[in-house]
């Protein structure tokens, strides 16, 4: 078989098509391809973000200015911020591993709609555009940070309009991917494919397309209303012409709460593929993954107050908005009972993947608790834009999202080049990537309940040892990272040939060649009754 | 791209592109919602500055471009059933017809808001700040958001029924393909289910 794959030269990577190059890419309605675009720019846009992370790390190395004045520091969160969400967490995982596997998964050739999928890539392409426009040229980059909180949106002089514009552009890049994969999975399953064999992946994405879907509309039209409230001063947000500023952040939040489970359903969908392979043992509570993925992106809908507490709402308010906080941990609790289920007994194969698997769910668990001490209302009022809610976010989307991404690239990667990284360099730089991100983001939790507000340059020096352990953190944190990332560009190009199913796993992708051929597979396959995702003997 | 090389890229399935439409309309439909939820808080918070807000429109506009619009929503659906009969010249005929209300309706639009911005009724004016309540600015602001909005789907969905026409000329949509212009239907009836929400919210309640 091996030696058959790569005298197999047409597979997706040297196709050739009617155009060559760089614009047999670009003009690819290939699914893989369009995968790989999302992998390369969002990579781009990450390292970007990352850069922008060091330079305000390196700012809070000590008190006082120390590289940038309070205004360069506002832009440089608020376009980290920006960057990160918008470009990087949102997308990330659906759009890059997602458009590569969700076809191969349920047996199909591409996605139902393979042109709107390419316009969603350029859809993201212009985004980030408008996006970096606004931070190149006019008054200054803005300053708002990412959530744009009016009034302030529409009274800073700085150029917040193309950033709006870019935040507009990227969402509906995000509804058209979700409505592409909310189709083709209703539509395009191979003979066999029931719903109750769909990969656990495939099931997160259909949660996911469905937030995108349902979600990101609403935002679409706030942002649209502070743009013209900008432009032309209509009033709805603004108090003096009668408007309400808190008005603007529910109608933000109602979005936005949502678009945390759109960045951290499909990492939990790539972690549910990931720990039943590495422990060769059928997936623990596959139903009950299924329930709680599909619970959590309905309760997610309704616990955006938590975002408000000290805002101003009504105290009922705050209790149901509390109690519906606990309510949607309990199905992300289910889900890291069920991964280590099925860790349990199993026959583990300890490799990469596996350690980016089993350290997302150490980094998740503490994230999501620290989100229940922030979903509880008296210790809100103490917690509230400090930096333990810096460090409880970023547990959860860095940690969650960003350990899954890895996770899910070390897994997927022999599949999609063809070729098997550096174990030994992945391993070390899983390492030291970890160590780097506990050090980097455990000290602000312990800032944040000393008091240590969020989003300033500047801080008390009671605050300094935390700060620079946080720090130095950083660096741990960027030197794994580039670690890895040299590690898997070099494999891509250079590493030995990957065998079809290195992992020994039971979904479709792992049964067609390596890196697969332009449409996946030969002959549809058909799934047999007997036959399932995790079916392992 | 490559579609000629690939079978998978050029199959054709009706019922994914309808179901993808009724997706898409959904999400058209939470984009005025939100709007629809800002328009109801104000309400609530200024019922009676948006009660004489209200009484500056002009009821015989909006009411004509009311009967405008429910006519092309019938002259489009019209065209699909003469689509399917292989009537091809009655399903152009049925276009042009929607297209010209269409365009009707957006010349109405366009003197009314021209009426407005004549009696110094616009966002930011001068008149507004100094003269009106901030309800009713609130009510001002919101009529142009929202019906400016409206007009931008209106001028979209003009678009996509000139695509129509274009690809029925050619015969690649036809009666056998014919999802493009049921997907055109689909979305012109949500232009006009919009505008039947819109007009009692500003022109009738009082």
């Amino acid at each position: 078989m091996q030696k058959e794959n790569v005298a197999n030269v047409a597979n997706y990577l040297t196709y050739k098509g009617k155009h060559k190059g760089l614009l047999g890419w670009v003009l690819s309605t290939d699914h893989k391809r369009i995968g790989l675009l999302y992998l390369y720019s969002i990579m781009t846009m990450f390292s970007v973000g990352v850069l922008l992370g060091l330079a305000m790390k390196f700012e809070l190395l000590a008190p006082g200015k120390t590289i940038m004045e309070a205004q360069t520091y506002n832009a440089t969160f608020t376009v980290h911020g920006v960057i990160m969400i918008f470009m990087v967490v949102i997308p990330g995982l659906p759009a890059v591993f997602g458009n590569f596997l969700l076809p191969i998964m349920i047996g199909a050739k591409d996605v139902a709609f393979p042109k709107l999928n390419l316009l969603s890539w350029w859809l993201y392409v212009a985004g980030v555009f408008l996006v970096l426009s606004a931070v190149i040229f006019g008054k200054g980059a803005p300053d708002t940070g990412w959530t744009f909180y009016a009034p302030y949106s529409f009274k800073t002089g700085t150029n917040l309009l193309p950033a709006i514009f870019g935040a507009f552009i990227l969402g509906f890049s995000s509804i058209l991917t979700g409505l592409n994969f909310l189709v083709t999975i209703h539509r395009m399953r191979c003979p066999g494919m029931k719903w109750s064999k769909l990969p656990l992946f495939v099931w997160t994405l259909y949660g996911t397309a469905w937030i995108q879907l349902l979600a990101t509309p609403v935002v679409g039209i706030t942002l649209v209303l502070v743009a013209l409230e900008r432009m032309f001063g209509v009033g709805v947000f603004d108090p003096a012409l009668g408007g309400d500023p808190i008005l603007y952040q529910h109608l933000f939040w109602i979005y936005s709460h949502p678009a945390v489970y759109i960045m951290i359903l499909p990492a939990m969908g790539a972690i549910s593929e990931i720990i039943p392979t590495f422990s060769q043992k059928m997936i623990f509570g596959y139903k009950a993954i299924i329930a709680s993925t599909m619970a959590i992106a309905f309760v997610g809908y309704l616990v955006w107050g938590h975002h408000m507490f000290t805002a101003g709402m009504s105290g009922t308010a705050q209790y149901y908005f509390s109690l519906l906080t606990f309510i949607v941990a309990i199905p992300s609790a289910i889900k890291v009972f069920n991964w280590i289920s099925t860790m349990y007994k199993g026959s583990i194969n300890v490799q990469t993947p596996l350690y980016w698997a089993v350290s997302f769910i150490f980094v998740f668990l503490i994230g999501g608790l620290s989100g229940l001490v922030l979903g509880s209302l008296a210790a809100n009022v103490h917690l509230h834009d400090t930096a333990f809610v810096v460090a409880h976010f970023h547990y959860i989307v860095f940690g969650g999202t960003g350990f899954a991404f890895f996770a899910a690239a070390h897994y997927w990667f022999p599949k999609i080049y063809g070729r098997m990284y550096d174990k030994g360099w992945a391993n070390a730089g899983w390492l030291i990537f970890f160590i780097g991100f506990l050090a980097l983001y455990t000290p602000m939790f312990y800032l944040g309940i000393m008091g240590m507000p969020r989003r300033y340059y500047d801080y008390l020096d009671d605050f300094h040892g935390g700060n620079i352990l946080s720090t130095f953190g950083s660096w741990i944190m960027v030197t794994g990272l580039v670690i890895i990332i040299i590690n898997l560009i070099r494999s891509a190009r250079k590493g030995p040939a990957a065998e079809i199913n290195p992992w020994r796993g039971k979904t479709l992708e792992w049964t067609v060649s390596s890196p697969p051929s332009l449409e996946n597979f030969d002959e549809i396959p058909v799934i047999a009754e007997d036959d399932g995702p995790y079916n392992y003997k | 791209m490559e579609q000629n090389a690939h079978g998978a890229h050029t199959h054709y399935d009706a019922e994914a592109s309808k179901i993808g439409m009724w997706l898409f309309i959904s999400t058209e439909l939470l984009l005025f919602g939100g709007l629809f939820i800002v328009y109801s808080i104000y309400r609530y918070l200024n019922a009676d500055a948006f009660h004489l807000a209200g009484e500056e429109l002009n009821i015989t506009i909006g009411a004509i471009n009311t009967v405008l619009l429910l006519v092309s929503s019938m002259t489009i659906a019209m065209s699909t059933s003469t689509l399917q009969l292989k009537k091809k010249g009655a399903t152009l005929g049925l276009l042009a017809v929607t297209i010209i209300i269409g365009l009707v309706f957006l010349v109405n639009k366009y003197f009314e808001w021209g009426t407005k911005f004549e009696h110094g009724i616009f966002p930011g004016s001068e008149h507004m700040l100094n003269e009106f309540s901030q309800g009713e600015i609130l009510f001002f602001g919101l009529y142009f958001v929202m019906t400016g909005l409206h007009a931008l789907h209106i001028i979209v969905g003009l678009i996509v029924i000139l695509f129509a026409v274009v690809r029925i000329q050619k015969g690649t949509v036809h009666e056998n393909r014919a999802a493009l212009l049921e997907n055109a239907g689909l979305y012109w009836h949500l232009v006009d289910l919009i505008w039947i929400f819109l007009f009692p919210l500003f022109y009738l309640i009082h």
